[in-house]
């Protein structure tokens, strides 16, 4: 799935000094960047094809990432709801992902843009999203913590280290005042309050917000809202799957009497060597 | 050429995960025909640091710089790369784990490196390309990640790829590097009160709604009491505030894969497995011999967990006692 010429060019991306610039003397409204994901439903059978080398996505239902649609866009939309504002979400995918764009709008985002191409390695999607966060004034980019189909925990990250802005990552709330953020957000063993001003990266764990159902009116209003399609600038593309395999079928279950616990007791020492 | 551990440590010491990634980084320097670093962004005492040496690392520093108290992902990235760039280190591990999830994609963008985000074994070579495995769709797949980027950060997951021991022919180095500032301020820090992070356990005792309210928890905190392992939960029963949110669990909560996971009276939904499924051992509880979770099991009881857990207790009671 690697282009040639995607593979050719190869973009280093500095920080957007001239854009902090801009922000500081004005008191314009927050501009909010959701990044969404696409990801199969959760309770998705998983196989592959061609020999084990691509995700057979035949009849598999397709949604917003959880993380990106439950915590990230909601509490976007709350805090425009509250402050004023507007809310764009961001997807790097192909022209089908328009489906899972229509419920965020659905569910309260403003503007959507996409970029056209496939979102195949982590540093690609990045450096697209970096590329057009650069060329516009957002204040904050909200992620999820995680795709839950390739478990990354990686775009956000990635995204933050090529505008150089701050990236908090975990966070479970997001309260703001003027451009001061206060942030709670999971950490080793806890959990810590933080504060720091715009702009800057955050992913977006449970806790951050309830997640909606868009309702009638917005379903409605979601048809006439923009989608801009952009092309995707050129990077690499470093990383990418061969082959999948599904993990190996427990033998079967032991059961054990509920008479007799010392069995189970016994066999997790001797047999399975656990305790 | 060198590889590059960034080792973690709370509070002055280091985790079993910091040791897998030691000893992970040292058989790739071996693969590779290089030497494997470590560094510490934390003080650490230098008798500590020397111990790294036994798991395969050569250099070994710590960074002592106040600003490095509170977690800020971009300062930490920001050192670590000032140091691989010093000990040419082409390749930089860490551990999937907070701090490693949230510092490598921010160095991966300074570097210009490629990623794997989730290790679960020792790669394998075609010249400078390399292929690893990674779990993906939560654990219901594995995939073979191949990197062709000349430098290489992969993130191992921890409990995956046991620490081995070696010889110690470390050397306890200091290294300069700036510290950049922080923009985050750390208004409070809440720790989980000493308990044992649910991460990091060996073993994970968990429940589910079968428990019928949070009342009935006490049996399950004296399960894991006794066995020394931490407390965990499905989703239904952090969402009704039985149990805190940070015990949940499963495909939209936390990822476990700790040596043993009990399961106690929860159903064993997809996406309950899906944060579960890669634990080595798994006994289930349940009193309906059709719950999709003994699907998953290695062991099981069919029956009441208000009957069996308490008998189970003393059982496990009178083998730590014995041991
Ligand atoms: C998008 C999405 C994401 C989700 N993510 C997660 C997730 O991350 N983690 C998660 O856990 N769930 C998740 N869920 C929910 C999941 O589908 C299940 O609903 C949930 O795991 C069920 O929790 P439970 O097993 O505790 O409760 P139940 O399904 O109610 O099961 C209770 C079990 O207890 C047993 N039981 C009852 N009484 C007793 C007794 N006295 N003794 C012994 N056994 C008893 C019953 O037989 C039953 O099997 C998600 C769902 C969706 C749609
Ligand atoms: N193709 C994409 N388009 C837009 N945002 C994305 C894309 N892939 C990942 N993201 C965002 O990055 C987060 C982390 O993804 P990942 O690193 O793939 O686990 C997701 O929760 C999304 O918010």
């Amino acid at each position: 799935m690697i282009t040639l010429t995607s593979t050719l060019f190869f973009y280093f991306y500095r920080p957007s000094e001239m854009h902090r610039n801009k922000r500081q003397n004005t008191n314009e409204i927050m501009k909010f960047l959701v990044c969404i994901s696409k990801a199969p439903d959760t309770t998705t059978k998983i196989s592959f094809t061609d020999n084990s080398t691509k995700f057979n996505n035949d009849k598999v239902q397709f949604i917003i990432n959880p993380y990106d649609e439950w915590y990230a866009l909601v509490r976007a939309i709350e805090l425009k709801e509250k402050l004023g504002g507007t809310v764009t979400v961001l997807n790097v995918g192909a022209a089908d992902n328009e489906a899972i764009i229509r419920k965020a709008l659905a569910i309260g985002a403003d503007d959507a843009v996409r970029i056209d191409a496939e979102p195949d390695d982590a540093l690609f999607v990045a450096s697209q999203i970096a590329q057009h966060v650069k060329s516009e004034t957002y204040d904050i980019v909200l992620c999820g913590k995680e795709t839950i189909d390739y478990n990354g925990s990686e775009v956000g990250g990635m995204i933050a280290g090529f505008l150089d802005w701050t990236f908090v990552s975990l966070a479970t709330s997001l309260e703001l005042n003027g451009n001061t953020a206060t942030l709670n957000r999971e950490i080793a063993g806890g959990h810590e309050v933080i504060e720091l001003t715009t702009p800057f990266v955050l992913s977006a764990a449970k806790g951050m917000a309830e997640a909606r159902i868009p309702n009638m009116r917005g379903i409605m209003a979601a048809r006439t809202k923009p989608i801009k399609v952009i092309s995707p600038v050129s990077a690499e593309k470093f990383s990418s799957i061969v082959s999948y395999e599904l993990p190996k079928e427990k033998s079967g279950v032991k059961l054990i009497s509920p008479e007799h616990p010392d069995e189970l007791v016994n066999l997790l020492q001797n047999e399975a060597k656990v305790i | 050429m060198s590889v590059l551990v960034f080792v973690e440590s709370t509070n002055g010491s280091f985790k079993k995960s910091a040791f897998e990634a030691v000893s992970y980084g040292a058989r790739i320097a071996a693969q590779i025909g290089t030497e494997a670093h470590a560094v510490a962004l934390e003080n650490i005492p230098d008798d500590m640091l020397k111990s790294l040496g036994e798991y395969g690392a050569s250099k070994v520093c710590s960074i002592k710089n106040d600003s490095l108290k509170n977690f800020d992902a971009n300062v930490f990235a920001s050192v670590i790369n000032d140091i691989a760039a010093k000990l040419s280190a082409t390749i930089v591990i860490f551990s999937m784990s907070y701090s490693g999830k949230a510092i490598a994609p921010v160095l991966a963008a300074k570097m210009n490196a490629g990623m794997v985000p989730g290790a679960i074994d020792l790669p394998k070579w075609e010249g400078s390309e390399m292929k690893v495995n990674k779990n993906v769709f939560s654990g219901k797949a594995i995939a073979t990640y191949a990197l062709h980027s000349e430098k290489k950060i992969i993130c191992l997951t921890p409990n995956t790829v046991a620490a081995e021991k070696t010889e110690n022919k470390s050397s306890v180095e200091s290294i300069d590097v700036t510290v950049p500032v922080s923009k985050i301020t750390v208004k409070e820090v809440v720790k989980a009160g000493g308990k044992i992070s649910l991460t990091d356990a060996d073993i994970v005792v968990s429940a589910g709604r079968g428990m019928k309210g949070p009342e009935n928890w006490g049996m399950i905190e004296e399960m894991a009491n006794i066995l020394g392992a931490a407390t965990a939960c499905s989703r239904p029963v952090a969402d009704i505030h039985w149990r805190p949110h940070e015990e949940h669990v499963g495909q939209t909560g936390l990822t476990v894969r700790p040596n043993l996971y009990i399961a106690i009276g929860i159903s064993g939904a997809i996406q309950h497995l899906a944060g579960v499924n890669g634990s080595k051992v798994i006994v289930v509880i349940n009193k309906d011999p059709e719950a999709p979770f003994f699907k998953a099991a290695d062991y099981g009881i069919v029956g009441d967990a208000f009957e069996v857990v308490p008998k189970l207790n003393e059982a496990f009671k009178k083998f730590k006692s014995a041991v």
